[in-house]
């Protein structure tokens, strides 16, 4: 049975020999691993071009997907986060804040922008997983507030893109209170009759799916995204039961009654242009 | 004094109390069954006994308030119901799916007027707390929730919610109807009911399961009570990565009822009887009965417009950020 056996352990690759590659120019499929130019998958939408694997898109990413060339303008870049709270974990809010905002450019996780998609206008709140896993706070509340508001003054539909672990949990009860917050000004949207779409990513859990991210008039995901309330680990020991093949998938809520449509990357911006259209004519 | 001869529950910091109390039960036994007269000590046993009291409970700690949220003996929805309402008939069922026993609800009679009173229950015993699936209601609690408030709507009464669950319920089936859409549905609807709202934390406020219910014109949490974005067992869980940091958990998430009024995240704090609700029920729920009679007064007085304008602006103005 020796075959089965490594004769020698170990890799024996000298630290001298070892070859790197200079980052961010090579990407690597998380699931099929293949090997592609990192600005080729950018252009691919983030889409591998091999197996079709969705890769995270940044909030940025989706304005540039979705807007028409050079039409759109970011708003409400003045709104930052503070620790209210001083909370501090393994290591302080503030001090967390400050790294994430050096490391992603990002001032917190959620993004606005106005401008025009296929000549119609939009408005769109894109949040990003880069930042603290694109926890709703305080700032990703307000920003949404102010965004209706625009859209309230302006008479233009909302997208909200979610892509979130959820509540932040260093903003405490300011965190739940923007559950309360989206969904009380969503509900001035609604009695204003103004579209909002709401577009959940991978992942979409937490105090995000069960405020904004539900709310839409219409609902859209992207395939095989992860939307669920509770996450899945937290559902499986409090059942102490495996769960079943895809749960919680786009494909999952799909089949419950939860979206309107599954909508592929690339056909995102046809498709909202199209509902958009529905509202307007 | 007088104290229940019932066996009373102690949690862990309450060990020099229950001593004490053990101590003086034993003083008073031997008091009535060989006929001596002990009332000195028991006096000053009893004295002793106050003043470890008032020691240990006006100094509690934030994770001590957490234990005193969730004490057994704690008073549940029901009790107050019965205790607030001269009547009260339950209703049942969201008229979709089920009846979820996790969350109760029906019309009551305050002073001779009807409101809607809505709350999570939990059991008292093994068996009752399995049929409350401990307080923690599925989609199915959210939408007999909402359809017993637009039923309150529609015939212009106000809602009175009591809040105390450990969570909205994270299961398999609790997923396929859609937990996050019944807690997200029913904070859009309680934004704009026509109807003053109400609600009281009682107990545990966890997360989306208790603002699920939560969202009204006045928000008020009993004094011994606490209400967060996650309970501090999971924060302790996911920041700390240990189920060890729970004390320091509930210290940062700052969730007790004085901070939420510190905050401005709620409206007022109903006082509980020294070392909490379960040393006299009644009075506790006497004096959320006095609250809630104010805060229905304040509002029942509003126009329907100016009631809705004042909640939409309640809740935009929630959120600590700074404007550069």
């Amino acid at each position: 049975m020796n075959w089965f056996k490594r004769i020698t352990k170990g890799i024996l690759t000298a630290p001298n020999e070892r070859k790197d590659v200079p980052a961010g120019l090579w990407h690597s499929c998380e699931q099929c691993r293949t090997i592609t130019f990192a600005k080729e998958h950018r252009n691919n939408l983030s889409v591998c071009m091999h197996c079709g694997h969705y890769d995270r898109m940044s909030a940025p990413a989706y304005f540039e997907a979705l807007f028409d060339k050079d039409t759109y303008k970011s708003l409400f870049e003045n709104i930052k986060p503070i620790d209210r709270l001083q909370f501090n974990d393994t290591k302080s809010y503030k001090k967390r804040l400050l790294q994430t905002q050096s490391q992603t450019g990002l001032d917190d996780a959620m993004l606005v922008a106005h401008g025009t998609i296929n000549g119609k206008p939009l408005v769109i709140a894109a949040m990003d997983f880069r930042f603290i896993g694109g926890s709703m706070g305080s700032v990703v509340g307000e920003k949404i507030a102010r965004a209706i508001d625009f859209c309230l003054a302006q008479s233009q539909p909302l997208l909200i893109i979610s892509q979130s672990g959820g509540a932040r949990m260093m903003e405490s009860a300011f965190s739940l209170a923007q559950m309360a917050k989206t969904a009380a000004k969503l509900a001035q949207l609604a009695d204003a009759k103004i579209p909002y779409i709401s577009l959940m990513t991978n992942p979409t859990t937490g105090g995000v799916t069960a405020s904004f991210a539900m709310l839409g008039d219409i609902n859209l995901a992207e395939p095989k995204a992860l939307i669920g309330f509770a996450g899945p680990r937290v559902i499986k020991e409090t059942i102490k039961k495996d769960l079943p093949e895809g749960f919680q998938t786009s494909e999952f809520l799909m089949q419950h009654g939860f979206l309107d449509l599954i909508v592929p990357r690339h056909e995102l911006k046809t498709t909202v242009a199209q509902l958009l259209g529905y509202f307007a004519n | 004094m007088s104290f229940c001869s019932i066996a009373m529950i102690f949690l862990d910091f309450e060990q020099p109390i229950a001593d004490l109390h053990a101590h003086l039960e034993k003083v008073r036994d031997i008091s009535r069954t060989d006929g001596i007269d002990l009332s000195a000590a028991i006096a000053e046993l009893e004295q002793k006994l106050l003043l470890t009291k008032q020691s240990i409970y006006t100094k509690l700690s934030r994770w001590q308030k957490v234990q005193l949220s969730r004490h057994p003996e704690r008073p549940y929805t029901l009790y107050y119901i019965s205790q607030l309402f001269s009547q009260f008939t339950e209703l049942h069922g969201d008229r979709l799916c089920a009846d979820d026993t996790a969350i109760v609800g029906g019309w009551a009679t305050l002073e001779g007027r009807t409101v809607m009173v809505i709350g999570h229950q939990k059991g008292t015993d093994t068996k009752s707390r399995q049929y409350r699936n401990f307080g923690m209601a599925n989609p199915e609690g959210y939408r007999k929730a909402l359809r017993l408030m637009k039923l309150a709507e529609k015939f212009g009464k106000p809602i009175l919610c009591l809040i105390d669950t450990p969570g909205a319920f994270p299961g398999i089936e609790a997923e396929e109807r859609g937990q996050a859409e019944a807690i997200a549905r029913n904070l859009f609807e309680m934004a704009r009911l026509r109807v003053p709202v109400i609600a009281t934390v009682i107990g545990e406020g966890a997360s989306g399961g208790a603002i699920g219910i939560g969202l009204g014109d006045r928000v008020l949490m009993l004094e011994n009570t606490w209400y967060s974005v996650i309970s501090p067992e999971s924060c302790s869980s996911i920041l700390w990565r240990t189920w060890n940091e729970k004390e320091q958990a509930a210290e940062q998430l700052q969730l007790t009822a004085t901070d939420m009024l510190q905050f401005g995240l709620i409206d007022g704090i109903v006082p509980e009887p020294l070392g909490g609700a379960q040393y006299d029920p009644a009075l506790t729920a006497q004096n959320l009965r006095q609250q809630l009679l104010r805060y229905l007064d304040e509002l029942r007085t509003l126009p329907t417009e100016t009631l809705l304008a004042q909640r939409l602006q309640k809740y935009s103005a929630m959120g600590e950020f700074q404007v550069v």
